[in-house]
């Protein structure tokens, strides 16, 4: 018996260790839902979201996204590339997600959409990647929001008063609830023509081949 | 006595691996237990080699440790030159992934830190062993 017994405990170990990882995987893999027609993004932007690129693309990449998250920062910089790849076969749609784990990313969506009450969201939304580093770390993040207002060439009365506006905190909730109808938990989610993303598809090879099929499924239809 | 610790050791480390391993194939290194440093290190492309997250090279190596010290234990000799050669190369895989937290992401995760140390405690265990292989138990 002593002969068998370290295969034994290998083989118990091997089985405890997949069948824990297995559900442990089950139970965290978040099941996010296509999004359903009621739920699409207008072609214009008549609704709160934030749409950039040609309205009438074909392909319609929609990003649940938290400004604080480095994958979300990371993944901004590749929608640039995207964007000039794709061009007008291409428009972006941007919703918040901002996740309470981070300390400010809830300010940073509020301070996106006051500079989207002034026309300027994308202008913000691209600052606050590219600086996503220093306002991170920043004891009082709400002074550089404020500053990268002023370069952008913002109204900073205005700016500051519907930072802490009803409007904004409704925008960012309502996308927030928005997302979580969709089973998000994790930033960033994409969506390719409503449909979600897979994890495993979430890099940038993963990302065209899905946007590449999207565009030859429309063009056979 | 030895390879009994170092089996148990490695159980520790696996279960550490196959959290973070798990994490990474659902997308919950982006919420990393509410540490913006662990979700740097874990989002970062040092998280992955050719599209498989680092933990899963992880899971591999604790449990291959497992088994060989499981056998060794049992008095498998050729098992002991395993553990050590399986060891050695986690030892140096941890350098970088420490040289990488400190010095190219200054950000440290605590998955990482702890398996850094269970890599680093079952280094002391192999140094620690007899020249001639532990047969305390064997």
């Amino acid at each position: 018996m002593k002969r068998y017994l370290p295969f034994v405990i290998v083989a118990v170990v091997a089985l405890v260790t997949i069948g824990s990882g297995a559900m442990l995987y089950r139970a965290k893999k978040p099941h996010v839902l296509s999004i359903p027609e009621g739920k699409m993004a207008a072609k214009s932007g008549t609704e709160s979201a934030h749409i950039r690129g040609n309205p009438d693309a074909p392909v319609t990449l929609e990003e649940y996204g938290d400004f604080q998250c480095p994958p979300c920062g990371m993944f901004a910089t590749f929608v640039g590339q995207l964007e000039k790849e794709y061009d007008s076969r291409l428009r972006v749609v941007f919703r918040n997600f901002p996740l309470g784990v981070h300390e400010h990313a809830r300010e940073a969506a509020l301070a996106a959409e006051a500079a989207g009450l002034q026309d300027h969201f994308w202008e913000m939304h691209d600052v606050l990647y590219r600086e996503q580093e220093t306002w991170s770390k920043a004891p009082n993040a709400r002074e550089l929001f404020e500053s990268y207002a002023g370069t952008i060439g913002l109204d900073l009365d205005k700016f500051r008063k519907d930072m802490d506006g009803e409007k904004t905190k409704e925008r960012v909730e309502a996308d927030r609830q928005r997302g979580e109808s969709l089973g998000i938990q994790t930033t960033p989610t994409l969506f390719i023509n409503n449909q979600p993303v897979d994890q495993k598809d979430r890099n940038p090879q993963g990302i065209r081949a899905e946007i590449n099929a999207a565009l030859e499924k429309k063009s056979q239809t | 006595m030895i390879y009994v610790v170092a089996a148990i050791v490695s159980l520790a480390g696996l279960a550490d691996a196959t959290y973070l391993a798990v994490q990474a194939l659902t997308g919950e290194t982006l919420g990393c237990g509410g540490s913006p440093d662990c979700f740097r290190v874990l989002g970062s492309s040092y998280a992955r080699v050719a599209g498989i997250p680092v933990a899963s090279f992880g899971v591999l190596a604790y449990f291959s440790v497992f088994v060989f010290a499981t056998f060794a234990a049992f008095g498998y000799t050729r098992a002991r030159i395993f553990l050590i050669v399986t060891i050695g190369a986690m030892f140096l895989a941890t350098l970088w992934f420490l040289y990488v937290q400190a010095f190219l992401l200054h950000a440290y995760c605590r998955y990482c830190l702890f398996s850094a140390a269970t890599t680093f405690l079952l280094s002391g265990l192999v140094i620690a062993l007899p020249p001639g292989g532990d047969r305390s138990v064997s």
